[in-house]
């Protein structure tokens, strides 16, 4: 190669490196800034302060969610299975609301360490799938109850 | 492997090239995209979770590809561009500005689109949005850039250079699922490792993205060519072509 372009090569070499460095500390720096919420360790930890604008996130504890029946109040809790924080909201929810589906809450944690949401996103996974391949991964799962499952439904079937 | 490289460099080598090589991208192209878009838009299975809305997929993902994709090879040719000074390089880098811009525009859009009925809502400045917005930002800024600049030198350079500015959000787009809680999931459509859907739903996915990647390359073809005609429009083989009606 011409030494001319060699050179030139290097100059962009290292302006590319350093450019790369100097964006990956800053990022590396802000990167709580960054993420979108909190996870409920962090909550657990009392990394997040108390009546501050938030946003939490994880998993909706299976069988954690109760409506009330005389309004839109609903209370769940949210995990990321080490730890799990008490949320309430008030409103109408996405619909891929669901137990044990993801969810990113807006809104601040009162003294008593709940989660007072005024906005709550469902968190889609990566997982695709058509519907009977989720039912019968579901089926797979509650292979102990099918037995009860199948009686259940020849009774129904038979009224 | 240099003298190819420099025979690359020449305007009107690469004209004839890219006009042998059109209708064939074009065709495949076409065929692939349809062919994908048919199958997954009305044949593939619907999603346990999301009903038809996922189905966007097939329009985002090929879209997000070529928007980062585009931008990779505008930061190869700018190095080309520094370093060899080939004329070449710096016609590509106009011509497919204005395309990434548009796919960007195109994943941005039909991701808002799935995510208001799938999230609850149109946007979010997690890290995946916001970097990919920059991105948009950045196509924008180096079409502008290229236009404020009359000398043809001049502007190729700053240009290349704030192409190769920008590189570093790549990788940033690429990763920003994996770093940082976003709420945009992570990547479902990988080439390297087992995909997270299934055949049905990954092969129409994978025509598409291969479809648009050919299309891409009869489009960069195309405007290519145009800049190379009103660039060389002084040279004897442009005036040649001219005068023997384009063949």
């Amino acid at each position: 190669m011409h030494p001319i372009r060699k050179k030139r090569l290097t100059i962009v070499l290292f302006l590319v490196a350093g450019l790369a460095i100097a964006v990956g500390l800053t990022t590396y720096a802000l990167r709580q800034n960054i993420n979108l919420f909190y996870d409920p360790s962090q909550i657990a930890a009392g990394e997040v302060p108390v009546d501050v604008r938030i946003r939490a996130g994880g998993m909706v504890e299976e069988g954690s969610v109760v409506r009330d029946p005389d309004s839109l109040k609903v209370e769940f809790r949210v995990t990321d299975f080490s730890a799990s924080v008490p949320m309430e909201y008030v409103g109408i929810l996405p619909d891929l609301f669901a137990e044990g589906q993801g969810v990113v809450a807006m809104g601040r944690m009162d003294a008593n360490g709940r989660f007072i949401a005024d906005q709550v996103l469902a968190k889609h996974d990566e997982q695709y799938m058509p519907p009977e391949v989720a039912e019968a991964l579901e089926r797979a799962s509650k292979g102990q109850h099918k037995a009860a499952d199948a009686e259940k439904a020849a009774e129904s079937a038979a009224y | 492997m240099w003298q190819w490289f420099h025979k690359l460099g020449s305007p009107k080598w690469f004209f004839g090239i890219a006009t042998r090589f059109m209708p064939w991208l074009l065709a495949g192209g076409l065929l692939l995209l349809a062919a994908g878009l048919t199958w997954g838009l009305a044949f593939a299975p619907e999603d346990y979770l999301q009903g038809n809305s996922y189905r966007i997929i097939f329009i985002h993902v090929p879209s997000a590809f070529l928007a980062q994709s585009i931008y990779i090879s505008m930061a190869v040719a700018a190095v080309v561009t520094l370093v060899w000074r080939m004329k070449l390089a710096d016609v590509f880098v106009k011509a497919i500005a204005p395309v990434g811009l548009v796919f960007t525009f195109l994943s941005l859009f039909t991701g808002a689109v799935w995510g208001k009925p799938t999230w609850g809502t149109w946007w979010v400045w997690d890290a995946r949005l916001t970097s990919m917005l920059i991105l948009l930002f950045l196509y924008g800024g180096v079409i502008a850039l290229d236009r404020a600049i009359n000398d043809e030198k001049s502007a190729a350079r700053a240009v290349a250079v704030l192409v190769l500015v920008g590189v570093v959000n790549i990788p940033i787009i690429k990763y920003s699922v994996d770093w940082w809680n976003t709420l945009h999931q992570p990547a479902t459509f990988k080439l390297t490792e087992k995909p997270t859907m299934p055949m049905e739903m990954w092969l129409p996915l994978l025509l598409s993205v291969l479809g648009l990647y050919l299309l891409f390359g009869w489009l960069t073809c195309i405007r290519m060519k145009t800049e190379i005609l009103i660039r060389e429009q002084r040279t004897r083989w442009v005036r040649e072509l001219v005068m023997a009606g384009g063949k």
